[in-house]
């Protein structure tokens, strides 16, 4: 069975730490200790919190913030590095 | 403030942002010129330039190249051969440029995050609710002078780690740096050393006796393994004076003023407490106090305006704001408008610092005054006065309390 699954994320060049991302969902966000936003480990959007990414992006006063499809097995493959960085 | 220019006839061709028509309502002025030109000029202040769509705002923020932020205030006196040089100005980081504008700001946005801001909101609750309650009884007060102009004063005060008390002479500093923009530029700069002599005192006294505060925060940091210069923390200290009073200020009088005039947005948010994210937001895009300014770095073709080197540019974000091709019923204020990617406080690398301070008082500011006086309207709508210059705000808000509240 295949759905669509999305990932969120943010262009660390565009980003200006205006935090509205992190306001809007402090699930999918992080900021640093300058106030620059990141993704939340590899960017994966649990379906209920898809909304809550869209506000993100319609919301960024820089437009630095992406919401793509991906497809289970990318999202698959690339999940698993990003999980060991996250667990070093 | 009184006017000292002739009156504007033509914005396209003669625009005034001190002018008493700009002052009043600017937002008729910004749709018309952006159907007309949208890149409207002035021989006002020795040549300025005012590009008009969120598009153009935007471009200019993003250009380091053709724009400099030597200076961001439009006065009749340009920085001279005797002011610190671009990369830092007078008042870094705001005045500075790349690179140098990173280094300066790194060094400070670790105060400015959500966290450390978060520390200031009891105090700031505290403080909302006792200038409230000096309205106590009161059926009608003026909501500009005695609630939203303190809020700030007093935070920013705190932060600053100056005395409380000084809080009267941070008023007329500020009036001097961003009102009185065409004072004779002999007098402005006589006020200006007025001013460095008050930040060196407070300078000494922390170097004396360091505290745990913004002023001893700028005196231990250090850029490149090196201590700022005396000039530099003295013109960052005005900096985040100046822009950290005014302009919050302006954002809770003028959100006041809305509510003042809409009973159903006022009834609304009082019931639906929630609502508070998305209406902060609203009132930041529509009622966006700041307008910034760079300088003409080069001489360069901008859409077909002749730019020249040294040319003021008002950089106007609230009327970008209001762009109807950036933003849907974009002169209606929705305080439930989901989609809002408002450029209040800027854009690009010299997004403004205290966004989050910012956003916190106005907050604050506005649950505080709600839970108080869920009902009020205008005494007198034409007794209202709003701020000249770059930064709008009203400044005086005759307000009369309604119902149970009185």
């Amino acid at each position: 069975m295949t759905h669509a699954s999305y990932r969120v994320h943010v262009d660390p060049d565009k980003c200006q730490g205006h935090n509205r991302c992190y306001s809007v969902s402090p699930e999918l966000f992080d900021l640093d200790d300058l106030g620059m936003s990141s993704e939340v480990g590899a960017g994966l959007v649990p379906a209920d919190l898809i909304g809550r990414a869209r506000l993100a992006v319609a919301n960024c006063p820089e437009q630095a913030i992406s919401l793509t499809e991906a497809t289970e097995a990318t999202e698959a493959a690339e999940a698993v590095p990003a999980r060991a960085e996250a667990q070093p | 403030m009184t006017n000292r220019h002739p009156p504007v006839g033509d914005f396209a061709t003669d625009f005034d942002h001190t002018d008493p028509a700009w002052v009043a309502d600017p937002y008729p002025i910004w749709e018309d010129l952006r159907q007309r030109c949208p890149v409207a000029h002035s021989g006002r202040y020795g040549g300025a330039w005012l590009p008009l769509t969120h598009d153009l705002v935007s471009e200019v923020a993003y250009d380091h190249e053709h724009f400099t932020s030597r200076s961001v205030v439009v006065s009749e006196r340009r920085p001279g051969p005797d002011d610190l040089p671009a990369p830092i100005g007078v008042s870094p980081p705001i005045s500075s440029d790349p690179p140098y504008h990173g280094l300066v700001r790194r060094m400070l946005l670790p105060a400015f995050t959500p966290k450390p801001v978060a520390a200031l909101e009891p105090f700031t609750r505290d403080l909302c609710r006792e200038l409230l309650a000096a309205t106590d009884g009161r059926p009608s007060f003026d909501a500009a002078v005695e609630y939203a102009q303190h809020i700030p004063v007093r935070v920013i005060v705190r932060f600053l780690g100056f005395p409380q008390s000084d809080a009267d002479m941070f008023r007329s500093i500020i009036r001097l740096v961003l009102e009185e923009v065409d004072l004779p530029p002999d007098e402005r700069e006589e006020r200006f050393g007025e001013v460095d002599d008050y930040m060196d005192a407070q300078i000494e006294d922390h170097r004396a006796h360091p505290r745990d505060d913004l002023t001893s925060f700028l005196l231990d940091a250090e850029i490149g393994g090196h201590k700022l210069p005396v000039e530099q923390i003295r013109g960052t200290m005005v900096l985040l004076m100046v822009a950290g009073i005014d302009t919050t200020w302006s954002a809770i009088g003028a959100s006041l003023w809305h509510l003042a005039q809409h009973p159903e947005d006022r009834r609304r948010l009082a019931a639906e407490p929630q609502l508070m994210d998305t209406a902060l937001e609203e009132f930041l895009r529509a009622y966006a106090p700041v307008t910034m300014a760079r300088l003409v770095a080069t001489d360069f073709d901008f859409h077909g305006h002749p730019f020249k080197e040294g040319d003021w540019l008002l950089l106007p974000f609230p009327a970008a704001n209001r762009d109807p091709a950036a933003f849907e019923n974009a002169g209606l204020v929705q305080l439930d408008r989901a989609q809002n990617r408002h450029a209040a406080f800027g854009l690009g690398r010299h997004r403004c610092l205290g966004s989050n301070l910012a956003r916190m008082e106005l907050r604050v500011a506005l649950q505080e005054w709600l839970a108080r006086y869920p009902d009020f309207e205008l005494s007198d709508a034409a007794a209202v006065r709003w701020s000249a210059g770059q930064v709008r705000g009203p400044r005086t808000l005759p307000v009369t309390i309604l119902g149970d509240g009185r």
